[in-house]
């Protein structure tokens, strides 16, 4: 499949490189161009008459896709647009969109990039779920399937959604390794032990995808709460013994503010969307007792 | 949160059907919660009855102080009845599973909560089925 894509992707370029050339052209080249470009019109007409009947044989899934386009006079409107998309085994939702795109409307948007649940950017909601659309199989999911934007993030167009609050809120709680207490020696490593890995080996997964977030109740209705995603980034490190004790005491000051880990109230939706399995709620939890710990004092 | 188009309704209410236990958990114990509270003033209403009726030692004994009579005519009505019936599922559903959220604090068994929601469901459901003898006695 990947290889007809490519294909057709050739073919695309090409007509668009011999289109500008055409107008410098003289006229019995223009012609013959011309001529071409009909042979070549029809050739793709015919293969999308072929791709729409292989689509209405039985062996082909129905997705309703959101629509939506703010700078275009009568796609402002939100709709669902229909497609029917021949199934091949292993197709996931993200393979279905991209055969929807290239054969039957172009205009369609979604975010994509690594297809292999790395990247984080086709996060989507489908059939009242937020999963990625490349780890999503078609043959799990009910038809029609619904394919929509993130909920509770605004639409840039179709299915792209704004990211900018959620990559905000990841910055907000200092996603990075900070430590005061450097080993001994210019060289030295900074070594982990095992044990200590292990603890925060799930945490290190998160591809910012933003599936929790989206999923998540309490951040739907609070702007400011962190939200899982970040709390699970403040995780991965105030767990890191190498940051030592004074850098964990400050991220636990970051996460324990009034829009951090107190908001979350245990609905289990992050963890159930996560598509890394990362149990978020988990982690939230131990940062809630963390922070008490770090707060009581008993004289 | 600010939206840049309007999905309807959808957005709002459409979705309980795609809850997960988690979910449904919350909006339970949110909404027992307010019923217990709402429960608290309806008792501390009834209860304070009792106030004009104390030290009324004849009326007392005769059984038609303002409390007993209060109490024995709420008592009389089947829809009271009713209400206690409910009222004792709200209770008993929102200390099971302010138990399971003790636990679920503690960080003991995160990945059975789900299974504690639906126990403490069905845990709720059997206590309250038991206890209808008991409430509807002698109402009919």
């Amino acid at each position: 499949m990947s290889t007809q894509i490519e294909r057709e992707r050739e073919s695309e370029t090409e007509t668009e490189s011999e289109a500008d050339a055409v107008t410098e052209l003289p006229s019995a080249q223009e012609a013959r161009m011309r001529k071409k470009a009909e042979a070549r019109a029809d050739r793709e007409e015919r293969a999308r008459e072929e791709a729409q009947e292989r689509a209405d044989a039985e062996d082909s899934y129905h997705l309703k896709v959101f629509r939506y386009d703010p700078e275009v006079e009568g796609k402002m409107e939100p709709r669902f647009d229909d497609f029917h998309v021949p199934y091949e085994s292993g197709m996931t939702v993200l393979d279905a969109l991209i055969y929807a795109r290239d054969t039957f409307d172009s205009s369609l948007t979604f975010r994509h990039s690594c297809r292999q649940a790395i990247c984080g950017s086709d996060a989507l909601f489908v059939n009242g779920s937020q999963r990625l659309g490349c780890k999503t199989q078609l043959s799990d999911l009910d038809q029609p399937v619904r394919i929509e934007p993130l909920p509770h993030s605004e639409v840039e167009k179709d299915l792209v959604v704004d990211m900018e609050h959620f990559y905000d809120q990841m910055e907000s709680v200092e996603p990075y390794f900070q430590t005061n207490d450097l080993p001994e020696g210019e060289l030295e490593e900074q070594r982990q032990t095992p044990e200590n890995r292990e603890k925060v080996k799930m945490s290190t997964r998160c591809i910012w995808c933003g599936a929790c977030m989206s999923s998540c109740n309490i951040a739907a209705g609070d702007n400011e709460y962190l939200g899982p995603a970040a709390i699970n980034k403040a995780y991965r490190f105030a767990m890191d013994e190498r940051e030592g004790e004074d850098m964990k005491q400050h991220r636990l000051n970051i996460i324990e503010q009034e829009h951090g880990v107190w908001r979350c109230q245990t609905q289990f939706s992050c963890t159930n969307v996560c598509p890394k399995d990362i149990p978020l709620t988990e982690h939230i939890q131990e940062l809630k007792r963390e922070a008490v710990k770090s707060n009581l004092k008993f004289w | 949160m600010s939206q840049s188009y309007d999905r309807g309704l959808v957005e709002d209410f459409g979705r309980w059907k795609e809850f997960s236990a988690g979910m449904w958990a919350w909006v339970f114990h949110k909404f027992t919660g307010w019923v217990l509270v709402g429960y608290l003033f309806t008792h501390i209403s009834v209860l304070s009855t009792a106030v004009s009726a104390a030290g009324n030692t004849r009326a007392i004994e005769a059984q038609n102080d303002v409390y007993t009579v209060v109490i024995s005519t709420l008592e009389s009505l089947l829809v009271v009845r009713i209400l206690e019936v409910g009222l004792l599922a709200v209770a008993v559903f929102h200390i099971l599973n302010g138990c399971r959220l003790l636990l679920v604090d503690l960080g003991v068994g995160l990945d059975a909560q789900d299974k504690s929601f639906y126990a403490s469901l069905v845990l709720t459901g059997a206590i309250v089925v038991a206890s209808v003898p008991t409430f509807l006695e002698g109402v009919f």
